[in-house]
């Protein structure tokens, strides 16, 4: 899953995207998703990297990831694969 | 002399086709004579057009709306008074006055000013009410009903002739010529503004209004009477002018007399073609064309500020007949970073 | 290496031009304890839902009303509302404070007689009063209102029949100015039906007059509502007085005073606009002292209000079965409690505490209950945090008629508990066990044991 490209964010969690103009905000686990998402990671990487970093098990981990990565999807943020 | 410094909060920002008088207050703010206001503006909305107004407000914090509680509400209006000092609010939206009147010991305690009416004078004159504050107060007023249902609804033809006026409990008004529009905009209106809905008869003339300021002792330190020239789809005055009208001025006076009503109000009457006036509806706050009454020659926002702080106002005593106000529009340029400052921290 | 402290990774959408509400730093209020005790000790002990009644706050909102009366009218009787809350327990509080009881069906009136209430202390309302109940009451001694002449009919037999003397009042219906106009209970003061049902009381042998009771409705926002309607009663009492030297004992003022909780449809909260103990005992107690009343024979003043004493009292304790995301992205919480157990949940808008330390981040929210109905909504949008399944809730103000309304549907009605004052817990309704169903059930010889 890729985060379209210009989409900018700003450390405090603003998002803006200019191709439709939409602002959202983020908490602080969100914006570093969407940090790796930015960086190209895949879906069982950013689960590694988040198990290993935050105080967190798989489960519960992956099943929110899924959940955000849903929102992502619903708003239209992110590259449709071809 | 140099002038005092004041700070003065002020809501309804949101200067938009559909005006809220925060930003023609702030005009008249800015025009006093005997002090030198800081405004600091508070927002609802993230897009309230004053927002972006530098040359009108100095500061904007955001504001929860009075729907998610009086404590939630008090908390933040005290967290800007730690920034900011405040010594006067005024609050100029219809639907926060509630929470502004019931919370106004507290304010003064934490050195904050309002001027507004008891909170008996603003039941007494709300919509519902207004059949009663006409028989009490001696004014005419069009028959009107509360309605809370369907089955009220049914019942409308035995009582009153077709067209009618719908209208919210705080806010928007609209003509209905059978039961099914009453219907439709029951549904409109309860869903947005809540129970009762109003059903009023509708008397046919012209639309008079006065801006007013009552001192609480009986005294109308200031009163301006406007007819609206130009409404727009929404029921708002696009142009308007001072006239001259001696009844309808003695009507303002005789009612401040009576209700001894403290603060500003906004009288909207009908003047029929019998010469009868009718009380459509007391606004218990600044009209949003009180800057016409500023440029007539009375300053209603500066009188209202120096009756919050205890000051002696003398009552204006004439106006300019002939004034008029065109409103317009004017798009205003921002830019998202201000956007983000606002949505992200709750003030710009 | 230390952990990073997680939080669920959350974006919103900012509106345009709509509140937002980041940034405001409003707080997400939680609510860990009721009266010191944490609520998951509560759920440990008596497994969730469970309902939780503070016996402190009843007797505080008592007393604070008692007060609010007492302190401006001299002679003042609350009787406690039993279909407000008839659980034993919260009964012998009230009754224990000083409470008659106010009862409105034959099941309730035995109900006080259980509770040691004696029968001169029982007022009975409603129009469901069977001859063996009405009975019953003239031989106690209880305050009997009248509700509609079918009633006063049967009464005036009764009386005759077993030769006793019944005490009476009739329940009159008006206008008080207020939406809607309850019109249905008792007889009506402005078409003159109230004052010839006192005629025809003042005319019975066996039958005395005491007492003029009125109920102007649910929910009374406005107070000046009461203050015509007590004038209206004492017109009754002193246009009695004047035709038959007869003074009315008391006037019951009944109930309809508002709690805290917040009507669907309002829109501002209701703990900023309900009217306080003091506004209601201000209207009612200036119309009747300020009365053509005689101020040698001012009559009691009984009170009925049930809502605002218990409401405030009553919690329920949850936990969130499942998180969902609905078709449209929308956040759906479904919690272990369902509209079965709060009945109230159709007309409040509830406030929804999390149980425990969470997110400050929120989310507009649909809360949902357990049943498999689509009615079973708490909430139709909240801002509310993100809560783990087995996170608890917390709803307060629920100590009103939901342990009187309450259905048993697809699970057992749950434990109530009750925190005295030493903050000890005390079980004090159990939670229902699928044998108390089957016994009341009777399955036909012929239906028995089939094998499918």
């Amino acid at each position: 899953m890729k985060i379209k490209s210009n989409i900018a964010i700003s450390d405090n969690g603003f998002m803006f995207d200019p191709y439709s103009g939409d602002s959202y905000n983020l908490n602080a686990t969100a914006v570093a998703i969407i940090k790796l998402l930015k960086e190209e990671k895949t879906r069982d990487e950013i689960i590694e990297d988040f198990v290993r970093k935050y105080d967190v098990d798989t489960f519960t981990f992956e099943q929110n990831l899924d959940d955000f990565l849903a929102m992502l999807n619903h708003y239209d943020l992110v590259e449709q694969s071809s | 002399m140099k002038k005092e410094k004041l700070n003065i909060a002020v809501t309804g920002l949101n200067n938009t086709d559909n005006p809220g008088p925060g930003i023609p207050v702030i005009r008249g703010l800015r025009e006093a004579k005997s002090f030198e206001p800081r405004i600091i503006g508070l927002a609802y909305e993230n897009l309230e057009p004053g927002i972006y107004m530098k040359d009108m407000v100095d500061k904007t914090y955001q504001i929860p709306y009075p729907k998610s509680g009086s404590d939630v509400f008090l908390d933040r209006i005290k967290y800007i008074h730690n920034r900011e000092n405040l010594e006067v609010i005024i609050p100029n939206l219809d639907a926060e006055l509630y929470t502004f009147i019931k919370a106004e010991y507290e304010l003064k305690t934490l050195g904050i000013h309002t001027f507004l009416p008891t909170l008996q004078q603003f039941e007494e004159r709300s919509k519902p009410n207004l059949n009663a504050f006409g028989e009490k107060y001696g004014i005419k007023v069009p028959k009107s009903k509360p309605i809370a249902g369907y089955t009220d609804i049914q019942n409308l033809q035995a009582e009153f002739d077709f067209p009618v006026l719908v209208k919210g409990k705080f806010y928007d008004a609209y003509l209905a010529y059978n039961n099914e529009q009453v219907i439709n905009y029951f549904n409109k209106l309860s869903s947005k503004w809540g129970l009762p809905v109003i059903i009023q008869e509708f008397v046919r003339g012209t639309e008079v209004n006065v801006v007013a300021l009552g001192d609480g002792k009986g005294t109308t330190i200031a009163a301006v009477p406007m007819r609206k020239q130009y409404i727009t789809d929404k029921g708002k005055a696009w142009g308007g002018i001072t006239i001259q009208d001696p009844n309808l001025l003695e009507i303002t006076h005789n009612l401040i007399r009576k209700t001894q009503w403290r603060g500003a109000m906004e009288l909207e009457m009908i003047k029929t073609i019998q010469g009868e006036y009718y009380l459509i509806e007391i606004n218990p706050r600044i009209p949003a064309w009180v800057y016409l009454a500023v440029a007539a020659g009375q300053n209603i926002p500066e009188a209202l500020v120096n009756l919050a702080l205890g000051k002696k106002v003398k009552p204006f005593e004439k106006y300019e007949v002939g004034k008029m106000f065109i409103r317009y529009s004017f798009d205003m340029i921002g830019d998202i970073s201000q956007f983000e400052k606002l949505s992200m921290t709750g003030e710009l | 290496m230390e952990k990073l402290k997680y939080e669920r990774p959350i974006i919103n959408k900012i509106k345009a031009g709509v509140p937002d509400k980041y940034g405001m730093s409003t707080r997400v209020q939680i609510k860990t304890d009721i009266e010191g005790i944490p609520v998951k000790d509560i759920v440990n002990q008596y497994g969730s839902p469970v309902f939780v009644l503070s016996e402190k706050t009843i007797r505080e909102t008592y007393q604070e009303a008692h007060r609010a009366f007492q302190s401006r009218y001299p002679k003042v009787q609350f009787a406690w509302s039993y279909k407000t809350n008839y659980l034993d327990a919260v009964c012998q509080i009230f009754h224990d404070e000083g409470s008659w009881a106010e009862v409105v069906s034959g099941f309730e009136y035995d109900k006080a007689i259980e509770n040691g209430v004696p029968g001169n202390k029982i007022i009975f309302n409603g129009p469901d009063k069977s001859d063996a109940d009405l009975k019953k009451a003239v031989e106690n001694g209880s305050f009997i209102h009248i509700d509609h002449f079918d009633e006063l009919y049967s009464l005036m037999r009764i009386v005759k029949k077993i030769g006793k003397k019944a005490k009476v009042a009739i329940r009159v219906n008006m206008d008080t100015g207020v939406y809607p106009k309850w019109d249905r209970f008792g007889f009506n003061y402005e078409n003159g039906e109230a004052w010839n049902a006192i005629n025809r009381i003042m005319l019975t042998e066996n039958m005395d007059l005491v007492g003029l009771h009125t109920h102007i409705g649910t929910y009374m926002m406005t107070t000046n509502a009461y203050t015509v309607a007590a004038g209206k009663l004492a017109d009754l009492a002193v246009k009695t007085a004047q035709k038959y030297k007869h003074h009315i004992k008391y006037i019951d003022m009944g109930g309809g005073f508002a709690s805290k909780n917040t009507l669907k449809g309002a829109y501002l909260p209701g703990k900023d606009t309900c009217p306080s103990f003091d506004d209601y005992a201000e209207a009612i107690t200036s119309a009747l002292i300020n009365s053509e009343i005689d101020p040698e024979h001012l009559p009691v003043l009984f009170l009925e209000t049930g809502r605002a004493l218990i409401d405030d009292a009553g919690y329920l304790i949850g936990s969130v079965l499942a998180n969902k995301r609905l078709s449209n992205a929308r956040r759906a919480t479904i919690i272990d409690i369902g509209v079965n157990i709060l009945f109230t949940s159709f007309w409040y808008e509830h406030e929804i505490y999390p149980g425990q330390a969470c997110s400050q981040q929120t989310e507009d929210t649909t809360i949902y209950g357990p049943l498999c109905m689509n009615i079973d909504v708490i909430r139709e949008s909240i801002q509310f945090p993100l809560l783990q399944k087995n996170d608890l809730v917390v709803i307060p103000r629920v100590g009103a008629y939901n342990m009187t309304q309450w259905m048993q549907f697809i699970t057992l009605r749950p434990n109530v508990v009750l925190i005295d004052r030493e903050q000890n817990l005390h079980l004090i309704r159990k939670k229902e066990t699928n044998e108390i169903f089957k016994n009341q059930e009777i399955v036909p010889k012929h239906l028995k044991n089939k094998k499918t």
